[in-house]
């Protein structure tokens, strides 16, 4: 039996009239009560769900694939009148007074939002342990962590409570918890989807994307939150194209770079087996696989920390205890309400982050890290733009391992670090790309990722969609085949 | 030993935009607080900045009234620092690619013509303010918050407190006449920052410099420059050294005071604004924006003393504001004459205006009804006498001087039809007179000209009837 719990399907049985918006929403609230207390991902639910649901019902069109779709969303994307925390206790109980720009085109779009879910405090992590809340589990071993920042989202669509849930990529973000919960995650070009709304972490990196069931889905969210932005001056002012358009054309044709050093040192062999079958199975499918080498990449992970930490010392000053958020009491001064709330705000790994960043932008300093970093960037656009000359897609691993267990590497950060070696190059060169289920190792899933040209997300959804129809991972979901 | 000082000025001058640098807010002065403002003023989570294309062409204008180079691609920078006005903890400006550089404005010391070099110009967003109040709280008003500014940073040429009042003088002048800003230090649209230091003559170095605050007006400016220039002489001929610091100028005891010591130059941070895009400067925009440039006060002026005959210093006062310049052309182009146009804008109406405390577009005068005025004098319709109860009348109400002259039974009798019998009765009636002028008493000519100002209730034209007299008085 196909999964029930994808857009598609709550698309068709809401046109075929089977089901309704109410029900649809009801049904999430009840998986969410249900699983939610053992999965930990929502950290807010929308009390308004329902009446919204309803209001979908009375008007009756349901032409819209995501009309009357129950979804989630990231707790770093803010909610009109809906606590947006960024799973920061700086943030603990703010109310937001306006909408993200993607909120606002879910919402036009007949998508019910039922609650916020959780993150890496300011989306800085790989394992969601960092969120200053809640601890959430990965949805196939409730030991294991279900990667980081998104790692609510993935959670939250992995464990089948809702059927898309918004995340946000600055350096793997969506890709890496999609991975390890064998869900389907993408990140757009930097760019395609506006940021409005989406609290910064770090600026050039940061991007809104999709954690779906299935790549169908994926596209058809795509659809509804692409697009130029007046308020976002990042978005890129190109048409959007349908990126449903590609699916099913098979990858007769397609010329996939595979680089060597995504299964070199550092990659769990048993993944880059995955990966070689998976490759294996693409050139079956019609593709030509070819390895190639990205030879910067082994730069990326401190030039991205440098970048991303400097950015962030900047967009997290805000938090100043002075216009909103939390605020220490008892202060004596003004140097005493910027001290004391940051430092009683912020969690350890942001704190590490701001010092890391701060440090990196300083006078006498600059030239050697920041600039420096920003030179790497360069030299690794560079590499993906030689090897996009010749090649319509790159494959490799999204993560050199799979999940590993709660509390595992929380205490070592660079190792942490090191796990996100295989996603970062995408984000410092701007370009699409996506996790999809591509196996399992140690009965955990492996996360297959496909890094597409700018702004041709098509092409990366023309592709994870043969292999998905090749596959039959989705049907393996937890709750996917009841 | 004798000493030279170096001066640097950096001026911060507010656009006159309808819209924020970065967001859409409104930009206005003196608002209730905290109601010019949105989500992005306020720095709420998530919000982003947009460049105002406006605000960047006023300072592309700006920028050319002062012969600058145009950075043809440019991006935007932060600023770091934390303080409660400034609610995002950085300030978005113009560090790596400021809007232009390399400009330069003439001043004129002691007859003697100068080049003043500006070292850049920048666009960047105005702060909010803080208020301490008696109840022991501080209030933050962000209605100010994001204001567009372009920041003009002098070279180290000038070399005088008086150099750096003309430099102010001209540069506001300039700016004003683009219509990019009011560029008034007393509404905070123009604001001064100074430093000076002092160096034996001759000196391959500069002097430790300190900076001045508190500097409200052009004549603080030259004040607080020439009590600080004379403090630094005074310490090194002592023996002294000068440290680096920052001092304020008091205005009531006429001397800086020490507000804090530097140590080290403050980190703010700098890094490319990741949140907006770099911007090219094409030539098109250049060309757009420079045939939309005003007439500059120089040219004006030059205009006034070739054309119109103006006297130079009064064409220099005539171009001190560009309310009054437009005005003054407005009433020679309504048919006034340049000279007696520029005669009463400089005598009655800037009388007024002080007297009164008011600004040119504060009064009710407009240059048709003044030309109007200046007409009636000018033919004979009305004396100079009666000119400044007219003045008075139209100052103040802008009432049409021609139908009021005439409503009020003012208008001159210059007819000879009409004064000639008037002035034969009068002579008819004092024939001692006519005698005395015939035996050369000129005193008998005050006497009758005074009788038929009193048969004509004041309203007869001196000059006609002077000229009537004269011939009439011959015949007898």
């Amino acid at each position: 039996m196909a999964d029930q719990l994808t857009i598609t399907a709550m698309h068709q049985a809401l046109q075929d009239g089977t089901t309704t918006a109410s029900a649809l929403v009801a049904a999430a609230n009840a998986r969410i009560d249900a699983i939610d207390p053992d999965v930990a991902a929502f950290l807010a639910r929308n009390p308004k769900a329902q009446a919204q649901a309803e209001a979908v019902d009375a008007k009756g069109d349901f032409s819209q694939p995501l009309a009357g779709v129950p979804v989630a969303i990231k707790d770093n994307i803010v909610t009109n009148g809906l606590t947006t925390t960024a799973a920061s206790k700086i943030l603990e109980h703010f109310e937001p007074i306006y909408d993200a720009t993607v909120v606002e085109k879910l919402q036009a779009a007949g998508a019910v939002n039922v609650g916020k879910v959780n993150l890496d405090e300011f989306a800085m992590g790989s394992s969601t342990e960092n969120s200053g809340f809640q601890v959430t589990k990965n949805a196939w071993d409730h030991s294991r962590v279900p990667g980081g920042s998104s790692g609510g989202s993935a959670a939250a669509v992995a464990s089948g409570q809702v059927p898309m849930a918004l995340g946000t990529d600055t350096g793997g973000s969506i890709r890496q918890p999609a991975a390890f919960n064998g869900i389907v995650g993408v990140k757009p070009t930097y760019g395609r989807v506006s940021r409005w709304g989406v609290i910064a972490f770090a600026s050039s990196l940061d991007q809104v994307g999709t954690l779906t069931r299935s790549v169908e889905d994926a596209a058809l969210t795509l659809n509804v939150i692409a697009g130029h932005d007046d308020k976002d001056a990042t978005t890129a002012p190109d048409p959007v194209p349908d990126f449903t358009a590609n699916l099913h054309k098979g990858v007769a044709g397609l010329k996939i770079a595979l680089p060597e050093e995504y299964l070199g040192e550092g990659v769990d062999p048993k993944v880059a087996a995955q990966i070689q079958a998976a490759a294996a199975q693409l050139r079956e499918l019609g593709a030509t696989v070819d390895t190639v080498s990205l030879p910067h990449t082994k730069y990326a992970v401190p030039a991205y920390y440098i970048i991303a930490s400097s950015e962030a010392s900047s967009n997290l000053q805000r938090f100043d205890g002075i216009r909103y958020g939390f605020r220490a009491q008892d202060v004596k001064n003004l140097t005493d309400v910027y001290v004391r709330s940051r430092s009683e705000g912020f969690g350890p790994e942001v704190k590490r982050r701001i010092m890391l960043g701060t440090f990196s932008l300083s006078a006498g300093f600059y030239d050697a890290y920041f600039k420096k970093a920003a030179q790497v960037r360069t030299l690794i656009t560079r590499d993906f733009e030689q090897v996009f000359a010749d090649y319509d897609l790159i494959m490799g691993p999204t993560t050199p391992t799979v999940a590993f267990k709660i509390g595992d590497k929380v205490t070592d950060p660079l190792t942490m670090y090191m796990n996100d070696i295989l996603t970062i190059p995408v984000n410092l060169a701007g370009l699409p790309a996506a996790s999809i289920p591509a196996g399992f190792v140690d009965h955990m899933p492996v996360g297959l990722q496909l890094i597409g040209k700018a702004f041709d997300e098509a092409t990366i959804f023309q592709a994870a969609e043969a292999f998905e129809a090749a596959n039959d991972y989705l049907a393996q979901l937890p709750g996917g085949a009841e | 030993m004798n000493f030279e000082t170096t001066i640097g000025l950096e001026v911060h001058v507010e656009l006159k935009t309808k819209s924020k640098m970065y967001s859409p807010s409104p930009v206005s002065y003196g608002a209730e607080p905290n109601t010019q403002t949105n989500v992005i003023d306020w720095g709420f989570p998530g919000v982003l900045p947009s460049i105002n294309k406006g605000a960047y062409s006023y300072g592309i204008m700006v920028a050319l009234a002062l012969h600058a180079d145009i950075t043809r691609d440019t991006h935007f920078d932060r600023k770091n620092y934390f303080y409660p006005d400034n609610p995002k903890a950085y300030q978005i400006t113009q560090s790596e690619t400021p809007l232009a550089t390399n400009g330069y404005i003439e001043i004129e010391v002691d007859g003697q013509k100068k080049r003043i070099g500006i070292h850049e110009l920048h666009v960047e967003e105005d702060a909010g303010k803080n208020q301490h109040e008696d109840d022991g709280y501080s209030y933050v008003d962000l209605n100010r918050q994001g204001t567009p500014l372009i920041e003009i940073v002098s070279e180290p040429d000038i070399a005088s407190p008086e150099e750096a009042y003309q430099y102010l003088e001209q540069l506001r002048q300039i700016v004003q006449f683009t219509g990019a800003s009011d560029v008034k230090m007393e509404e905070g649209s123009m604001r001064v920052d100074t430093n000076l230091s002092v160096a034996p003559i001759g000196s391959q170095k500069y002097g430790t410099k300190t900076e001045i605050k508190n500097l409200n007006s052009f004549v603080h400016v030259r004040d607080g420059l020439a009590y600080e220039q004379k403090r630094q002489v005074q310490l090194l001929m002592a023996g002294g050294a000068v440290r680096q610091e920052t001092r304020r100028w008091d205005v009531d005891k006429k001397e800086t005071i020490l507000m804090r010591v530097k140590e080290g130059a403050d980190d703010y941070r700098y890094f490319p604004e990741p949140d907006l895009p770099p911007v090219h400067v094409s030539q098109a925009w250049i060309d757009e924006v420079a045939a939309t440039l005003p007439e500059p006060p120089a040219r004006r002026r030059s205009r006034y003393v070739e054309d119109w005959k103006i006297p130079a210093y009064d064409a220099g006062v005539l171009t001190n504001t560009l309310e009054m310049s437009d005005f003054f052309e407005a009433t020679v182009a309504a048919g006034a004459e340049p000279k007696l146009a520029s005669n009463w804008l400089m005598g009655e109406v800037s009388g007024y205006l002080n007297a009164e405390h008011v600004e040119l577009k504060q009064v009710a005068l407009t240059p048709a009804h003044l030309a109007s005025m200046i007409k009636l004098i000018a033919d004979g319709t009305i004396s100079s006498k009666i000119a400044k109860k007219v003045f008075k009348e139209i100052i103040a109400n802008d009432t049409d001087p021609k139908a009021w002259v005439e409503a009020k039974g003012m208008v001159q009798l210059s007819d000879p039809a009409k004064l000639t019998p008037i002035i034969d009765a009068v002579l008819d009636d004092n024939q001692q007179s006519i005698d005395d002028f015939h035996n050369g008493k000129d005193r008998a000519i005050g006497f009758l000209v005074g009788k038929i100002m009193q048969e004509t209730h004041g309203k007869a034209n001196p000059k006609v009837v002077n000229q009537i007299l004269m011939s009439e008085l011959k015949k007898r």
